[in-house]
């Protein structure tokens, strides 16, 4: 049998091909984007990015419904947007298996917060398995499948982020054949949830999470390995493998399904350990149902309710000795940074210029809030920065009115911010949005959406008109301008800013990363004419990074500013600070 | 085979093809039959970032991240970072790294200075410093950015993996218009394995 390196991501994938998925949908987010990217390897899998991730279920509810296996992934807080249909979608069942992965992020190495999403396995109702290695989320997203059609419910599939981007050795299977040729069957009793119906399907939700439970205690992904009895651990996915790289010697009930937890299982693995604990990344989501069953149980008390796990951190935590480590020296941090030539950089320049108050969004950009640029006040959650530029403007005075700019990229404002804009207009509130429109989803790593004219199959499709959709959500002043012109982007946000009405203004130019021919074109590198360059540092004030400041060596503060011609992209923005006409244009 | 695990730290700038090494090594040490496990963060380590990328193998690999303080090999493709993640090293590990400096954004703005002195204080606590000219090395084999490459080379002469399962991990992972430069890139670093700057 082929054995190969995957990451949990391409292995769930794997796990879909191999389980006879056909529809596989998302929006996507770190760390669950790869899932997409590699289904849509699978010819036989129809994969697609929606604007959403509530529009990712439904589409996937309704490849169900018709009587495919569908896969639909996201991050954790993708499951927020998703929650309205997943709750009910837990009422109907499903007729072809669905399978919802949710990516959390313990540790936020990429997100906003820290929620623990096995939370809402309980709260919709639905069961939910957790690998923890490639070859398990393979086999999980297989047996997951399964599952969902024996026991006519959804099933949530549990990551990590040190699950799905890591890798291990997995060994491929086959494609599942013997699956029976989608067609639609009316059903509305078990489709259409109006009270009636609904209540019919309440207690069989209850049932179904009673008998899930009585099953888990033989299902064989619940895992008791017996070694010293007088210490036992619960766990389960990753922190599984911590577990075992740092008490190697204690007994474990490895949990493959955390919800429900197989009850009768923990009960007899706590009878055949002395001292009973809990392993659990951020809630105590295993620990309170075990206390629940009036077993004795240690967990948070000894590891934190915040971030990821390590072997170390529990090593510490049950007291044992650490290795000895070199000392860590005070070093400049390394962070990330919006790429040379990114068509963001100028808008954030002129808003921090113009000291506006600036409402953000989740993207690229969220990175303008870092200096120099420092220029954006908040980020909450994907499209609020559009409704919350609303809110603040209908607080503050009418001269801070006039500060209140929202900026949200193309991506985030077809997710969830183009209701906010319908908001301002139809609510008359006064504030200016940016619409920064790089014709990609760039933060993730440039996946297509509605406004890039592409599908993630590649297949040309419609280019959302940012100008004509505003107009018809009721924008009277929509602006379209070259974000790497400062003096029109200055100018126009000035006007806007000042003009008592809702305003768009849409940047148009791409994001450097699109690979896509004739989209990004990449221009002849500048210089800096050394003998003119003044050292007045005028052009750090941008942060690119291809420009670097070289000291005189003196050990004084004199110095000349560099620009690195392989990073360059000829932007042009540089050029435009520098007062003493030194950068231009190389040859 | 006991199950000795062995740990390699990958660690350097964003965009610097660490995780095509990692890549590389992973699957190289598959060939050679071993359980192997690899972890990176992606995300926000894209745009510049750091990044450390961690490759475990032995007869059975549990958790796909090296404990701090029992790295092995640390390999670093930039000083400032390879000086970052020491703390991941074992006393007595192994340091390889690529003699190039990257200012971070602090530096390029002139508000902090690139720390000076830093192979000396690599070298005071880790004596086994393999200090090279990657990219150097790497114009020798025709392209600056098959560093990486060179880095693994040198790498490999401190690893218990034939030299034909390194090839064919090269041969597998690297696009075919860039795979006579990144072998030959790679068997100049491993012949240059012994010596140092
Ligand atoms: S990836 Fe694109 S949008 Fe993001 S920082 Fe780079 S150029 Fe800007
Ligand atoms: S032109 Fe200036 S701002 Fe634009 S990428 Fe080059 S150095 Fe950076």
């Amino acid at each position: 049998m082929k054995k190969e390196i995957l990451s949990g991501n391409e292995a769930i994938a794997r796990g879909a091909y191999e389980a006879g998925c056909r529809v596989a949908c998302a929006y996507p987010g770190t760390p669950s984007t790869e899932i997409l990217e590699n289904t849509v390897n699978y010819k036989e899998i129809n994969s697609s990015w929606a604007p959403n991730e509530k529009v990712a279920l439904e589409v996937a509810i309704g490849a169900s419904f018709g009587g495919g296996r569908a896969l639909c992934t996201m991050k954790h807080v993708g499951v927020n947007v998703a929650a309205d249909p997943l709750f009910t979608l837990s009422y109907t069942g499903v007729n072809g298996g669905l399978v919802l992965v949710t990516a959390d992020d313990p540790e936020m190495h990429s997100s906003q917060n820290e929620q623990d999403n096995r939370n809402y396995a309980k709260f919709a109702k639905v069961p939910m398995l957790e690998p923890a290695d490639s070859l398990e989320c393979k086999e999980f997203t297989r047996l997951a499948f399964e599952l969902s059609e024996q026991y006519d419910t959804p099933v949530m599939l549990r990551t990590t982020t040190r699950i799905s981007h890591s890798k291990s050795i997995v060994t491929l299977g086959e494609r599942a054949n013997d699956l029976p040729e989608p067609k639609l069957i009316k059903n509305a009793a078990k489709l259409v949830m109006l009270p009636g119906n609904a209540r019919v399907r309440h207690p069989l939700v209850e049932e179904r999470i009673t008998n899930l439970s009585e099953a888990g205690a033989t299902m064989a992904i619940n895992r008791r390995e017996l070694r010293d009895t007088s210490i036992g651990i619960i766990t389960s996915g990753v922190c599984y493998q911590y577990v075992r790289e740092a008490l190697p010697d204690a007994s474990t009930l490895k949990l493959g399904m955390v919800h429900p937890l197989p009850q009768a299982l923990i009960r007899e693995f706590a009878a055949q350990v002395d001292k009973l604990y809990v392993v659990e990344e951020l809630d105590p989501f295993i620990e309170e149902q075990v206390k629940a069953l009036g077993i004795a149980v240690t967990g948070k008390e000894l590891i934190s309710l915040c971030g990821e796990l390590s072997p170390g951190r529990i090593r510490t935590a049950f007291g044992l000795q650490q290795p000895p480590v070199a000392a860590g020296d005070t070093l400049p941090g390394r962070p990330p940074n919006m790429c040379p030539g990114c068509p963001h950089r100028g808008v954030f320049f002129a808003l921090n210029q113009l000291k506006a108050y600036v409402t953000g969004d989740i993207g690229c950009y969220t990175l303008g809030f870092m200096p120099p640029l420092s220029a954006m006040d908040t980020c909450v959650c994907m499209g609020a920065s559009i409704g919350m530029a609303t809110g603040v403007s209908k607080v503050v005075s009418e001269e801070e009115k006039k500060k209140v700019v929202a900026v949200i990229g193309d991506s985030t404002f077809l997710h969830t911010g183009i209701n906010g804009l319908m908001d301002m207009v139809y609510n008359n509130s006064s504030s200016t949005v940016v619409i920064l429109d790089n014709r990609i989803t760039a933060m993730t790593g440039r996946q297509d959406n509605p406004a890039s004219g592409f599908t993630l199959m590649d297949d040309p499709s419609h280019r959302i008109d940012f100008p004509l959709l505003c107009k018809s959500l009721g924008v009277k002043h929509i602006r379209v301008i070259n974000p790497f012109d400062l003096e029109q982007t200055q100018s126009v946000l000035r006007e806007e800013m000042a003009r008592p009405e809702t305003s768009v203004i849409i940047t148009d130019k791409p994001c450097v990363l699109v690979k896509r021919e004739g989209v990004f074109q990449k221009g002849p590198a500048y210089e800096v004419a050394v003998e003119k360059c003044t050292g007045c540092r005028a052009c750090l004030k941008i942060g690119c990074p291809a420009i670097e400041w070289r000291p005189a060596g003196d050990g004084s503060k004199k110095g000349k500013a560099f620009i690195d011609p392989l990073l360059c992209t000829g932007c042009d923005v540089c050029r435009q600070l520098c007062k003493f006409d030194a950068i231009g244009r190389g040859k | 085979m006991n199950n000795r695990i062995t740990n390699i730290l990958l660690v350097g700038v964003g965009g610097q093809g660490i995780l095509l090494a990692a890549e590389i090594l992973s699957e190289a040490v598959l060939l050679a039959g071993f359980d192997v496990k690899k972890s990176e963060i992606h995300g926000m380590s894209q745009r510049g970032g750091s990044v450390v990328s961690h490759v475990r193998y032995g007869s059975e690999v549990f958790s796909p991240t090296v404990p701090e303080g029992e790295g092995d090999i640390l390999f670093g493709f930039e000083l400032m970072e390879t000086c970052r993640s020491l703390p991941l090293l074992k006393q007595g590990g192994t340091v390889v790294a690529n003699d190039l400096r990257i200012a971070p954004p602090s530096v390029l703005m002139g508000r902090e200075a690139y720390p000076e002195g830093i192979t000396e204080r690599i070298r005071e606590h880790f004596p086994d410093f393999l200090l090279l000219d990657g990219q150097k090395l790497a114009s020798e084999a025709g392209n600056v950015r098959a560093a990486n490459t060179v880095l693994l080379g040198a790498v490999s002469r401190r690893l218990d993996i034939d030299e034909q399962y390194w090839l064919q991990a090269i041969e597998r992972m690297v696009p075919k218009k860039a795979l006579e430069v990144n072998k030959k890139a790679f068997l100049l670093g491993r012949s240059s394995g012994g010596s140092t700057l």
